[in-house]
């Protein structure tokens, strides 16, 4: 396992996840949780994914989604889990 | 599994609330640099820390893209050079091209400075020590990455009074080299009493003698995130007010423990520590006086901050302690002036004054720090408002330190401009009355008795 969070901002738009998820796929990255909210009328999603049989490394991950996020029109961020385990779990 | 508001809030810390890691600090033994030949020492210095460090700064840009929290300084730190220094400097300008070497290779590898160009001198000094803290102004001067500091005092050994008196007249000196820059040189340079072998934090880093060959020490900040967290408790008991900001300092805590171990494994050094300090910045919403304020205060300095200090203090340790397994360096809220625009903002009101600036560093970390005063003030005052310091330290066993900036030319009511994290400050007044004669007696303060304490 190597578990990534990938965010998702913006403004509420059709084939967001679709987009995301169309991509992930192709780069064998297996999406494990979806969830999504909207906070003060931006769209929030969390992706927990699991890239560890990815046929890509991290960085062109992150540079490919952020890139795919300015086309959609909305923010994209992805980040190694670590960071949110270590602060909110014991 | 990690759920959204979790991710959210952390994200909301780091783009919001300014929660960064302040600096990943390598520590670096240079013990086995010791030569007699200065030409091979300065070659033994730039090689060793050009190696140890050399994918520093990769390193810390690595973290910073994969977990998406900024990494703002790259800082080395490497044994007092008064030790690695005494076989081959006879000369001032010796330890001068030590310094000039520590530059060099601290920019060679992108580290932002580099500390201890220092002196351990709680007792007495040697030839070499008193050396190295004459070359200081030349040192500083002469470089921009090097930080130096010297240790005055401690609880075992007591207050070296002639250490102190010398550095009231090195400061001048360093002060009047550098007024053309509104004497900024002087915030490289900090005394001490109680230092820690293992700060990460400038201008007050070195690696100690008791350290390894080297090692990773990683301090974070947060004020900003405090803050927030406190915005939703106000009028709440002081048990509320204590338990949020001990979950705040858990959480910022486990983002230093995260990086320092990171750091630990890419660069292979051995992790320290992660130095729980709230270091603020001169950035809107980063600043130690707003939390103080949000406790209630109308501005810091006003009758009851310091007790309000002493409890965010000991909070933080509280919640930072379990967050980490080595917690180290110095540990607590700073308190620097020209750093903290609501410590800025507080001077311009007249709200707080360098005696209470003392009094609130009896209860927190770490001392009087980034404070500047007149340029004419006299070396004796200077090192008379040091040696109250040290005794602070001494006394209650705590580290405590002095980083002030006397600006040439410069007297209360202006203002002077440091730039970018520094900051600028309000010329803060510093009591008239002499201390001369106090100051001119020869020796040392003894050693405090550790019992009968009231």
């Amino acid at each position: 396992m190597e578990r990534i969070i990938i965010t998702v901002v913006g403004k509420d738009t059709v084939g967001i996840i679709a987009k995301v998820s169309t991509y992930l796929a192709n780069i064998d990255v297996n999406i494990l949780d979806i969830s999504q909210t909207i906070v003060s009328g931006f769209f929030n999603m969390l992706m927990v994914a699991d890239r560890a049989d990815s046929t890509v490394d991290f960085n062109t991950c992150q540079e490919e989604l952020s890139k795919l996020g300015e086309e959609i029109g909305v923010q994209i961020k992805c980040q190694k889990e670590e960071i949110f385990d270590m602060m909110h779990r014991i | 599994m990690i759920n959204i508001n979790e991710v959210l809030e952390t994200n909301e810390m780091i783009e919001r609330e300014n929660l960064d890691v302040r600096t990943i600090t390598i520590g670096i033994s240079l013990l086995d640099c010791m030569t007699e030949d200065l030409l091979k020492l300065n070659q033994n210095i730039y090689s060793k820390i050009t190696n140890v460090a050399a994918k520093l700064s990769d390193t810390a840009e690595t973290i910073e893209r994969e977990y998406g929290i900024p990494i703002v300084n790259k800082r080395i730190s490497v044994t007092p050079i008064g030790i690695v220094g005494s076989s081959a400097c006879k000369t001032i300008s010796d330890y001068v091209s030590i310094a000039k070497t520590m530059d060099r290779a601290a920019g060679e590898v992108g580290a932002d400075l580099i500390g201890g160009f220092s002196a351990l001198v709680s007792k007495h000094m040697t030839t070499s020590d008193a050396m190295l803290i004459k070359s200081i102004p030349d040192a500083l001067t002469s470089t921009s990455r090097v930080c130096s500091s010297v240790n005055l005092a401690s609880s075992r050994e007591g207050l070296n009074m002639d250490a102190v008196r010398l550095m009231g007249e090195i400061l001048l000196e360093l002060a009047d080299k550098s007024k053309d820059r509104d004497s900024a040189d002087c915030m490289k340079l900090v005394v001490f009493c109680n230092a820690p072998d293992d700060n990460p934090f400038m201008a007050g880093a070195f690696h100690g003698v008791t350290e390894g060959e080297s090692v990773i020490n990683v301090g974070v900040s947060g004020p900003g995130v405090v803050k927030k967290a406190l915005e939703s408790v106000r009028g709440e008991s002081f048990e509320v007010l204590c338990e949020t900001i001990k979950k705040t300092a858990f959480k910022v805590t486990r983002v230093g423990q995260l990086v320092a171990k990171e750091a630990s494994k890419i660069l292979d050094i051995p992790f320290g520590i992660v130095d729980l300090s709230l270091a603020p910045t001169p950035a809107i919403g980063d600043s130690v006086a707003d939390i103080l304020c949000e406790m209630g205060l109308e501005h810091a300095g006003a009758p009851g901050t310091t007790a309000a200090l002493a409890l965010l203090n000991d909070q933080v340790k509280k919640g930072g302690v379990m967050a980490s397994s080595y917690v180290g360096g110095l540990s607590g809220a700073f308190i620097p002036v020209s750093e903290d625009q609501g410590m800025i903002n507080a001077v311009e009101a007249g709200a707080i004054t360098l005696e209470k600036l003392e009094a609130m560093t009896c209860v927190c970390s770490v001392g009087l720090d980034m404070i500047a005063i007149p340029g004419s003030t006299p070396a004796t005052t200077i090192s008379g408002i040091i040696a109250d310091e040290m005794a602070i330290g001494m006394v209650n066993q705590k580290t405590t330190a002095v980083r002030l900036i006397p600006v040439i030319g410069k007297d209360v009511g202006d203002t002077v401009e440091f730039g970018g994290l520094f900051g600028y400050a309000p010329i803060m007044s510093v009591n008239q009355f002499s201390c001369a004669d106090f100051i001119n007696r020869e020796g040392r303060i003894p050693r405090p008795i550790h019992s009968f304490k009231n």
